[in-house]
């Protein structure tokens, strides 16, 4: 947050020396963000790309105490946010919902695992995330956008609220809608079980 | 953070690296942020225009090299040694420069059609770092047709500084996009060739008479005080390249040294070639 604030100054004062770590620093979560939002990687490059491409060109009109106040965090959130949506829009009039593969790259690491984890038990590990990451994408568009700013970018309520332009109190409700569907929609994975099963074996 | 050392059986152990995805979802699901694929980074910097990439393309003048960023093309420049070109991109624009494979199709497709003559097809290029004097100077010269020329006083008369003509010639030596904006259209006021930063005059002569035009008969008719074409027929007054100037029959065309000679015998100017900004670059 502080290392936000600091980077919104350095943006204030000289934003082409300065945007080059501002996609450094956040490239990562944008991608994250449109990847878990589109599921496709290919679209979500694109969106992040034009994400940061908008973020430069608002930038550029704002005077310096504009871009001294912004807090970079949500807002480059929402700007992915509603690209993102636009995205889909333009691809749910294309063609019906496509069946994605989703992505799964660094694994989810339970403390202590670390590399003394088996081959076998990394593989569960990544089939569980992506077993997490399919349920993710069926989520509807509401609450999966909160779920993922909110807890796969880690952005507090607050943030999450202020970058999706709603109430704290519905992105609460949002978020826990979507936990708990996430929830049932995992007790029911047919993998899931079966893989726990072999596991407990 | 909760030592959770698995207090049973070997298969606990197992399932403890395994998340319980029902009682710790919110943790699994920060597991589920990734990196960025290597090519966001440097490609949102060109999409941005604070970094450039260059590829080849052939042209009239043999291959090229065109850089460009998000903002369009931004430099021309002979094929050759990449690292000169390297080094000569980095003292005067000073972006991080990358090689790329090809010139993005859209680019590529207007640039063909710019140097087929075709004017009306969108370009977009990166003319930051040029003085508004400067911009006005290189906008103007990319209106003059295909295989005509114009003279620097033209250009000068043109955007309203008929005085800055020695002005107008340093600005179009310093044309970022050479061909693209094609400044090899704009000769001296007495019809010499004059300089070309793509090549020196003879590459120049090379460009123009690939676009149709005779340098030879050009630079003649200039040495015998030739500055202007009229017809008999139509009584309209043309610079000696202008397309209108072309179709005039050898027996209808009448040559004349000044505008005020074609206007005394009751010759006007013509609309497209405007040979009024012409006759002011002869008086300077």
């Amino acid at each position: 947050m502080d290392a936000d604030v600091a980077l919104a100054a350095r943006l204030a004062s000289d934003l082409d020396g300065s945007f080059g770590a501002l996609v450094a620093t956040h490239e990562g979560r944008l991608y994250t963000i449109a990847l878990r939002l589109l599921g496709d990687p290919r679209d979500a490059e694109d969106v992040a790309q034009d994400a940061f491409v908008r973020a430069y060109r608002a930038m550029s009109g704002y005077d310096a105490d504009r871009i001294r106040q912004l807090r970079l965090r949500p807002w480059l959130a929402s700007i992915v946010v509603n690209l993102s949506r636009n995205r889909r829009r333009r691809l749910d009039e294309r063609t019906p919902p496509l069946q994605l593969e989703p992505i799964v790259e660094a694994g989810w690491e339970p403390p202590g695992s670390g590399d003394r984890a088996s081959p076998h038990a990394r593989a569960a590990r990544r089939e569980t995330l992506r077993t997490l990451a399919a349920a993710l994408a069926e989520l509807p568009p509401g609450p999966r956008a909160a779920v993922v700013l909110r807890h796969v970018d880690g952005l507090s309520v607050a943030e999450t609220a202020a970058a999706l332009d709603r109430p704290e109190g519905t992105v609460k409700a949002q978020v826990s809608r979507g936990l708990a569907q996430l929830r049932l929609h995992l007790a029911h994975d047919p993998d899931l079980a079966a893989h726990r099963r072999e596991l407990s074996a | 953070m909760t030592d959770r050392r698995p207090t049973g059986s070997a298969g606990a152990t197992t399932a403890a690296s395994v998340p319980d995805l029902a009682s710790d979802l919110e943790r699994a699901l920060a597991g589920l942020a990734v990196r960025a694929p290597e090519t966001l980074a440097p490609a949102t910097m060109v999409a941005v225009g604070l970094a450039d990439r260059y590829a080849e393309l052939p042209s009239p003048l043999g291959p090229i090299v065109v850089a460009w960023n998000g903002r369009g093309i931004s430099w021309v420049d002979r094929a050759g040694d990449p690292g000169a070109f390297e080094a000569r991109f980095a003292a005067t624009v000073g972006r991080p420069l990358a090689r790329s494979d090809a010139v993005p199709g859209d680019l590529a497709r207007a640039i063909a059609a710019r140097l087929a003559g075709n004017r009306r097809v969108r370009i977009r290029l990166d003319l930051r770092g040029r003085t508004e004097f400067e911009t006005a100077v290189l906008m103007k010269a990319l209106e003059i047709p295909r295989g005509e020329v114009r003279p620097y006083g033209w250009i000068a008369a043109e955007i309203g500084r008929p005085k800055a003509v020695r002005a107008v010639g340093t600005a179009l030596a310093h044309n970022p996009v050479p061909l693209v904006i094609p400044c090899h259209r704009v000769v001296r006021s007495d019809g010499s060739i004059g300089q070309y930063s793509l090549g020196g005059p003879a590459a120049k002569r090379t460009i123009l008479a690939a676009e149709g035009l005779d340098p030879e008969s050009l630079e003649a008719g200039a040495r015998a005080g030739i500055r202007f074409l009229g017809s008999d027929t139509t009584h309209v007054v043309c610079l000696p390249t202008c397309h209108n100037a072309k179709r005039i029959t050898p027996r209808h065309r009448v040559p004349f040294r000044s505008l005020a000679a074609a206007a005394s015998s009751g010759y006007r100017a013509c609309r497209e070639c405007r040979p009024a900004s012409g006759s002011a670059a002869v008086a300077a």
